[in-house]
């Protein structure tokens, strides 16, 4: 029985589980008078034999799962006749496939030494032992610990205290898991990081201006020795963010400001949405429509006004990149400044204050720290963006201030580096994890400071 | 209301008693009146929460406002100086004038009329900037200070008026939300005065205050009583015998007496106002 049957099995016998334990607390509870004389609610009884049916019998089925294939190979190959045993590494995969190629019909077992094939039927019998043992045992934890939960249900055993505590646990899990693969992706990156340096010096890498990738892919190979400065990237992706903000964060603080102060009730309910689902708009149509309408339009009208001007530009992704990070500052700062206390706008207005001076001076700055943390967060979007920058501001990593030329950014030059056929330990694609590495630290450091200034913001006026 | 039925009901609220609508006993109003309203009424969308209410509050005396919770006093308060503008579906009619003047008057500047007409709030307000910037803040906007020295002037004086300025003078620069509830209010007081009203509306100013802060603030209202015309809701009935020449007894949107504090508290004229001044409800 495959483990994909085994899971629902698994769950299913939980289930049974959970009501007849709920059964049984209750036939055990009304002779004694009604189940206020359970120490638990019949639900925990139930629950608890539910948890001690499907626990240990999933943890059993994950590790089984986990080592079948392994160990199956381990013995398999093994059980190879000496002269086939495998050399190398490499020569050891070839045999394996060959050997499980054929155990699944797709190989002519004529075409194949005989020790090879034997290997394949041990292959085989050796999977359908695996599969009908685990079954077995699988079936037989869920039966043992749901029988053990029900012996326990007595009027003097608490059950809510222990599924509370397996409860506790589960949670503790689950936010161990996202912690867990965040440490694994970091751990990844600075593994390869420092491969990289291996090959390229930091400093050249941090403080080198030419950005040129290609390195030569065999000896006789012409040029392309390879420039690893991230300082052109680092000027693209600074002047399109700064671009970016500077479309953002003025619309998006107007906005905000006109949605909290302003707007009626109903007006309010139908724009705030609608601004919030620029966000949700893919950025791969914000890239067309950059790439498509936004930059030929800013070429015509750089080159009527005589001045020159790449089809692609920073401009062209940096506006449409201001644009989709709009409701990031709007709805953000629209939230603190809902969250500034109608006291004090009162207290201001009361004094013969306009509305608008009321923003200026007593709910904007009140509100600032946390319109600070919207910003930062746009910022941080706008740094990790690349699809509308690959779209609408090219590849070529120009180190220049003028928003007309193409530029690029760190995050393009990732994904230009590992896509397509790459060899994975040239210096090449090594620079991608280098590149994610400063980027990831740049990011981090944003968000530190954000939690930082929201953190400061709740101390204000509580 | 025989004896008897009293000792088995003590709590009974005379909800049946028939209230006359737009009907007030006592004395509404005056010969020198600084606010004239005549049948005001207040809607909150669908709800009428004021009814019919016609009262005159004369030059600079201080007028207190009685009643149970959501008979309408603050709500009441809050035409004064149009405060309820800024909430949504609030509704109003009736003649509210201000020395004659049209207080609803569409073409009238609110800005104008808020600094004639200050207000202090339930909940010490002060804007989380110092202590200086908070009183310096009408001032600021209604331009009263062409010279540094003027507006430092007039912060000064408005903190001594409302009896901060020896407690303050040395930390004009700190937080004001670093203040004690009792300095705070006395801050807001301060700033309301800053502007020189003529009027100053009180909305419960120490429901959220302990007794020593509000004695405090009660001597600062009648210091004050003698140059500004005072409006002050309140819950406390001691309060308002304490502070206010005049009190207004609401009772579910109805204004149902006005006379002189001291007739309230000893003789009052209603059987609504009895049974609240005496404890039976409320």
């Amino acid at each position: 029985m495959p483990t994909s049957d085994l899971l629902p099995l698994v769950l299913l016998l939980a289930a049974v589980a959970y009501g007849l334990a709920f059964i049984r607390s209750r036939a055990v509870a009304m002779p004694l008078g009604g189940i206020r004389n359970l120490k638990a609610l019949p639900v925990y009884y139930a629950a608890r034999a539910a948890l001690w049916c499907a626990i240990p019998a999933l943890i059993v089925l994950g590790a089984w799962a986990t080592f079948e294939g392994k160990v199956i190979q381990d013995m398999v190959m093994a059980s190879l006749p000496a002269e086939l045993a495998p050399q190398s590494a490499g020569q050891a995969s070839l045999t394996l496939s060959q050997i499980s190629n054929l155990a699944a019909g797709k190989l002519d077992p004529a075409m194949v030494p005989e020790g090879i094939s034997g290997a394949a039927t041990l292959l085989q019998e050796l999977r359908e032992q695996s599969s009908r043992f685990k079954a077995l045992l699988v079936i037989l934890i869920a039966v043992l610990g749901g029988t053990f939960a029900w012996t326990r249900i007595a009027p003097h055993i608490n059950a809510r205290k222990s599924v509370e505590r397996t409860l506790q646990r589960l949670f503790f899990v689950s936010a161990a898991v996202a912690i867990l693969t965040t440490i694994g992706i970091v751990f990844s990156v600075i593994f390869e990081t420092v491969r990289f340096f291996g090959k390229v010096p930091v400093t050249e890498f941090l403080f080198g201006t030419n950005w040129s990738p290609q390195t030569a892919l065999r000896a006789d190979q012409v040029g392309s020795e390879g420039a690893f400065g991230i300082i052109p990237l680092f000027t693209g992706t600074l002047m399109i963010s700064a671009i970016a903000l500077l479309i953002a964060v003025p619309v998006g603080l107007l906005s905000a400001v006109y949605l909290s102060e302003y707007a009626s009730g109903p007006v309010r309910s139908v724009v705030k949405p609608l601004l919030e689902m620029l966000a949700g708009v893919p950025t791969v149509v914000y890239g067309f429509f950059a790439a498509l309408t936004v930059a030929p339009f800013i070429r015509d009208l750089a080159l009527m006004l005589g001045l020159e001007a790449s089809s692609q530009s920073a401009l062209a992704a940096g506006l449409v990149m201001g644009i989709m990070i709009i409701p990031f500052v709007s709805s953000l700062s629209d939230d603190v400044i809902n969250a500034v206390p109608r006291s004090l706008r009162d207290g201001s207005l009361a004094l013969g204050a306009t509305q608008s001076e009321t923003m200026k001076n007593v709910i904007f700055p009140a509100a600032l720290p946390g319109i600070m943390g919207g910003i930062l967060l746009a910022a941080s979007r706008a740094i990790g963006e690349t699809m509308i920058v690959v779209m609408a501001a090219g590849l070529a990593a120009n180190l220049t201030a003028n928003p007309l030329d193409s530029v690029t950014t760190v995050t393009v030059q990732i994904v230009t580096l590992l896509t397509g056929d790459q060899e994975f330990d040239s210096a090449k694609t090594l620079a991608a994890f280098a590149l994610g590495m400063v980027l990831f630290m740049v990011t981090l450091l944003l968000n530190v400071i954000a939690l930082k200034i929201v953190r400061k913001y709740r101390e204000q006026y509580d | 209301m025989p004896e008897a039925d009293l000792i088995k009901a003590p709590i009974e609220r005379p909800a049946d008693t028939v209230i006359e609508e737009g009907k007030t006993v006592g004395v509404p109003f005056s010969d020198d009146p600084k606010f004239q309203l005549r049948n005001v009424e207040v809607f909150y969308g669908e709800t009428r929460a004021i009814k019919n209410i016609s009262l005159d509050i004369a030059r600079n005396e201080v007028i207190a406002f009685i009643g149970p919770s959501g008979c309408g006093k603050s709500t009441f308060l809050r035409c004064l100086n149009r405060m309820n503008d800024s909430i949504e579906n609030c509704r109003i009619k009736g003649s509210l004038l201000l020395d004659g003047q049209d207080i609803y008057d569409p073409k009238r500047d609110v800005v104008e009329l808020r600094a004639r007409v200050g207000m202090v709030f339930q909940k010490p307000n002060p804007f989380p900037k110092s202590i200086y910037d908070n009183v310096a803040y009408g001032p600021r906007i209604h331009g009263l200070a062409n010279r540094k020295s003027d507006l430092d002037d007039i912060v000064e004086n408005s903190l001594r008026k409302a009896g901060l300025w020896n407690e303050v003078k040395d930390r004009l620069d700190a937080m004001a939300t670093g203040m004690s509830g009792g300095q705070q209010q006395r801050l807001c007081i301060a700033r309301a005065i800053a502007v020189s009203p003529e009027v100053v509306l009180m909305d419960e100013p120490c429901s959220a205050l302990d007794p020593i802060a509000t004695a405090r603030i009660e001597e600062l209202i009648a210091e004050l009583s003698e140059s500004y015309t005072i409006v002050i809701v309140t819950h406390s009935m001691q309060q308002a015998a304490r502070v206010s020449n005049r009190t207004a007894y609401f009772h579910l949107g109805h204004l149902v007496e006005v006379n002189d504090t001291s007739k309230v508290f000893t003789m009052p004229e209603h059987e609504l106002t009895e049974s609240y001044i005496t404890g039976r409800f409320g």
